[in-house]
């Protein structure tokens, strides 16, 4: 009995809390692409970078209110600049639209030239933030590291595993969900959610309605903009910051949205946790579980992982490849391709 | 001087003249009804009229106002509501929300609105909180129509509503028209179905390659050997 | 060609010679050089876009996959490699090329239902785990021979060549089955898809050291053309170089990068000469008809996917010639440097400022684009030098604004692409 608590334990600390935690980060990035790719229709290379971009100002932000000695305590006084990056990455998207996108929107362009432009903006921000803030890994998390140790845990419970959660997965757990319950709220109680929501159901009606398309469209930034920055400081914040990385990101966000359904932001949640899970399960070593499971004359000697860590992210992109084979769709019913 | 007129239009798309000197008009607390063959610019002489089609002759006005050259949202604003043929409901949303979408525009309180179409549509009632993809095709129409009503419409333009919907649908739309026409609203239509549409209407208009050919009282026109043989099939 | 476009390239070459006098010649040769292979991948992804509409996004795996063929052809075999796993490991890639293909097969000639279902899980199942059985012993034991200067099968010890049409091909292969698989999908989606694919590949050659010995890099690779090293040795070159007022050492590097020069030249005339070709063949006539209206060819009786297919196979191949190309010229296989900005994004901003649709569009895109890619660094550190000249000399602001002149060019590239889009939509020399 007490190995098979030994082994939910690892199972828990290895796969499930990690695999939560980076869940809602895509979550979180996923409701982004699909935000836009729902209301503006196209799918927004740029988002990556985007990402990059309010976390640089987060991190900006931080280091200064750390060097005037205002910081939160135990809590990662990025949560202050947050809201400020949140803030600049509003202006920067609607400006990118106002300066890039709104043209083609009045001519009606082709969602391609979205999309090859969404690229020239992504080269952009790319170079803006590697100029800003340099192409180097950094960490900007502060304040205490765990919510429950490894040691303390054993030493409490008697168990010869460890399990820790960080202050950074639970802040990402509890702002993931903050984030998407007011998202759902806004988009099914008020009326500038519905009528963003009508716009990306039926452009033509919505107009009949009178909606104003510019004012959905600029709304909808100003959330992308939030979600986008919020996922890039949680995730920030858990494994670190690089420029590099957080664009490579796109792809297993890209994955989370489609996967769900693209356009559809229930799907985009669902989509960020499968991804995250297939990725670390996959590439986790099961010996230390199965220790645990399977009796002494069945151990494992081999580490029982089905593909090695360096393919983690070729497994987002597997799964990508296959759902756009099989069901284009996504899982959730999207916008057909 | 009747409520709405559109008067001596002409244009079309993109350079092609589909209406030619083309009047039709909407009285008050009546039915109008626009018939004729294919591609006689029915649907365009009504959208001609809503500001989604270009003139470069012509005046539409509304109660003695000249709005040719406002847009589409404005006319709304002006108490004209335009439910289109097709794709005419938000599909992903509910019964309610569409019919909250069609009030949009309205900073008053809505909810006697939405009674008041909830009792000329009872099936909608029911399945307020379905989405409107889910629903059949008549209720669909019926849906489209309740948007049209959520804006307090001085004028409903309906284009084709009983398109692609089986017999008894299309009577049962019939009647709702005529019971919607009952609390006030004028009603302008595009009608494949001249017959029945004529039988309910005060005016008919008859509209052949872009001009209008008879005008008169529906059920009159229904009489009217010239009309019955050259369009009603004898 | 017409004399507008014929300037256009007069002004290129004059800048790459502007370059020779202010710079180096070295310089201006290295620009070459990338400038006619960049050129050949810009061809590449205009085939597929220009051509049929095709938006592909994974340029990079293609050109990665021409890369590997110069390693598997010009390198030469690890004998106690192949002892310790050759066969094992063959045997294994035939038992996942099998399962693959059985699985596919029983997929398709099964009812649909639950023991479709279960049968393909366990076939898949099995496949994979006896892979697993015969593959990971063997590639531990290739990796375990001399892992610092080996630790992989080598290749086939031919002349690099031979590599670039075999890059080609390599890439055609995987062409065919990515092909086969995605280009059901329709503009957006088929851009996310081939670009997932084309990192699957990046993470295969980066992880398989037993084929590629990954991120430590396959160096040394045989070259086509001369080596500086023996030039100077050559009597000839001792008596020519003074004669042109040049150090040996320059005018050895000159004349290697000469040579690639006119390699690459060769390859690029022969697919320029063959896409023009193709273009205004009755093929080509029929794929733009595809292109600009897919419905109506797919009722004329075309079969578009096929077309589609051929096209994109094409294209592909022509990113692996240009692959094996840069991998040939670099001497070496670098996992690690391929980033998708520089290998997908970039080809395509060359292929839109170029003008999409023509090939002498592309190829010109391919110089313009490739040349200020480079040249962005030094104008962007002078540029910076210039604004920071009042700071004084180690401030931390000057530092960083000098050194992260670097990534200037992205910035650049990405307003070039943005402002061609939106001021000169149909490139520089636009198609028909």
């Amino acid at each position: 009995m007490e190995d098979l608590l030994n082994a939910v334990i690892v199972l828990c600390n290895f796969v499930m809390i990690p695999a939560i935690a980076y869940g809602s980060q895509l979550a979180l990035g996923a409701l982004g692409v699909t935000l836009v790719y729902g209301v503006l229709r196209f799918s927004n290379f740029a988002h990556g970078d985007t990402m990059a971009f309010g976390t640089m100002i987060t991190i900006l932000v931080t280091r200064w209110l750390q060097s005037v000695g205002l910081t939160l305590g135990s809590l990662p006084t990025a949560l202050i600049g947050l809201p400020i990056g949140i803030a600049a990455t509003a202006v920067l998207l609607l400006g990118t639209d106002r300066v890039v996108y709104r043209f083609y929107r009045l001519r009606k362009s082709d969602p391609i030239i979205f999309t090859i432009s969404s690229v020239g903006v992504m080269f952009v921000l790319n170079g803006l933030v590697r100029l800003v803030i340099g192409p180097e890994h950094q960490r900007f998390s502060d304040g205490a590291r765990f919510v429950i140790r490894a040691r303390e845990f054993k030493e409490i419970t008697g168990f010869s595993e460890g399990f820790s959660i960080n202050v950074p997965q639970s802040i990402t757990v509890i702002l993931t969900l903050i984030a998407v319950a007011s998202l759902f709220w806004f988009m099914k109680q008020t009326r500038t959610g519905k009528s963003m929501r009508a716009l990306a159901d039926n452009e033509d009606l919505a107009t009949l309605c009178g909606i104003n398309a510019e004012r959905v469209v600029a709304i909808t930034w100003i959330i992308a903009a939030a979600l986008t920055t919020t996922a890039g400081v949680l995730y920030g914040l858990d494994k670190g910051f690089k420029p590099f990385t957080y664009f490579q990101l796109l792809l297993p966000i890209f994955a989370a949205a489609i996967v769900g359904g693209l356009g559809n932001p229930l799907g985009a949640i669902a989509g960020g946790f499968i991804i995250s899970f297939s990725e670390i399960s996959i590439t986790y070593a099961f010996k230390k579980f199965l220790g645990y499971v399977l009796p002494q004359s069945l151990q494992p000697e081999h580490l029982v992982q089905l593909l090695s860590t360096d393919y983690k992210l070729a497994v987002s992109f597997a799964i990508l490849v296959l759902v756009l084979l099989f069901k284009p769709t996504g899982i959730f019913r999207g916008r057909a391709p | 001087m009747s409520l709405l007129i559109g008067e001596n239009m002409t244009g079309g798309y993109e350079g092609v003249d589909i209406l030619h000197q083309c009047t039709v008009r909407a009285e008050e607390g009546e039915i109008s009804v626009i018939v004729g063959p294919n591609g006689a610019g029915k649907s365009t002489a009504m959208k001609a009229i809503f500001g989604m089609v270009g003139l470069h002759s012509g005046t539409v006005w509304i109660n003695g106002e000249d709005i040719t050259r406002l847009s589409p949202q404005d006319r709304v604003s002006r108490g004209m509501a335009f439910v289109p043929q097709t794709n005419n409901v938000f599909t992903s949303m509910t019964v309610e929300e569409n019919l909250e979408m069609g009030a949009f525009l309205r900073r008053d309180r809505i909810p006697e609105t939405l009674d008041q179409v909830y009792q000329l549509f009872p099936a909608l009632k029911d399945k307020r909180r379905q989405p409107a993809g889910e629903l059949s095709g008549g209720q669909r129409q019926q849906v489209a129509i309740g948007r049209g009503l959520m804006t307090l419409p001085k004028v409903l333009m309906l284009d084709e509503p009983t398109a692609g919907v089986s017999p008894i649908v299309k009577d049962e739309l019939m009647y709702r028209i005529t019971e919607v026409v009952r609390t006030g609203v004028s009603i302008l239509m595009v009608e494949q179905n001249a017959r029945q549409a004529l039988s309910i209407a005060d005016t008919g208009y008859v509209l052949v390659q872009g001009k209008n050919h008879y005008t008169g009282a529906g059920p009159s026109l229904l009489q009217d050997p010239d009309v019955r043989r050259s369009f009603l099939g004898g | 060609m017409n004399p507008k476009n014929l300037a256009l390239f007069a002004v290129v070459f004059a800048m790459l010679v502007l370059v020779g006098l202010l710079q180096s010649w070295t310089v201006a040769l290295t620009i070459l050089n990338l400038c006619l292979i960049s050129a050949i991948m810009s061809l590449g992804v205009n085939v597929q876009w220009g051509y049929a509409g095709l938006f592909n996004f994974g340029a990079m795996g293609f050109v990665a996959l021409g890369g590997v063929a110069a390693v598997i052809v010009s390198m030469p075999p690890v004998g106690e490699a192949w002892a310790a796993g050759g066969v094992r490991v063959t045997a294994a890639l035939l038992v996942g090329a099998g399962t693959i293909v059985g699985s596919i097969y029983t997929w398709k000639s099964l009812q649909p239902g639950r023991k479709r279902w279960m049968i393909l899980i366990g076939m898949a199942g099995t496949g994979f785990f006896l892979f697993r059985f015969l593959f990971d012993p063997a590639v531990a034991a290739i990796e375990n021979v001399n892992p610092a200067a080996t630790g992989y099968l080598g290749g086939l010890g031919l002349p690099i060549l031979l590599a670039w049409p075999v890059g080609g091909l390599l890439a055609a292969g995987a062409a065919w089955v990515v092909g086969k698989t995605a280009l059901g999908l329709r503009s957006d989606y088929l851009a996310i898809a081939t670009f997932g694919i084309s990192e699957i590949i990046i993470v295969v050659i980066k992880n398989e050291d037993w084929l590629t010995r990954g991120v430590k890099n396959v160096i040394g690779l045989p070259r086509p053309v001369a080596y500086e090293v023996d030039l100077q040795k050559t009597d000839a070159f001792l008596t020519w170089a003074p004669r042109l007022g040049m150090d040996p050492v320059e005018l050895s590097s000159i004349f290697v990068k000469l040579s690639y020069a006119i390699l690459f030249t060769l390859v690029l005339v022969v697919i320029v000469w063959l896409s023009q070709k193709a273009l205004a063949s009755p093929w080509g006539r029929m794929m733009r008809a595809i292109r600009d209206n897919e419905t109506a060819a797919g009722a004329m009786g075309k079969n578009v996917t096929a077309r589609h297919l051929q096209v994109f196979i094409l294209g592909s191949a022509i990113c692996g010639v240009a692959g094996a190309m840069l991998t040939t010229l670099d001497g070496q296989l670098t996992p690690g440097s391929y980033q998708p900005l520089r290998f997908t994004f970039l080809i395509w901003v060359m292929v839109i400022v170029g003008g999409s649709g023509n090939n002498w569009g592309s190829i010109l895109g391919g110089f313009v684009i490739w040349f200020l890619w480079v040249e962005v660094e030094p104008v962007g550190r002078w540029l910076m030098d210039t604004v920071t000249a009042d700071l004084p000399e180690g401030s931390a602001l000057r530092l960083h604004l000098v050194n992260a002149a670097a990534h200037m060019r992205l910035v650049v590239m990405g307003v070039i692409l943005l402002l061609v889009l939106r001021f000169f939509p149909r490139g520089l020399i636009p198609g028909k």
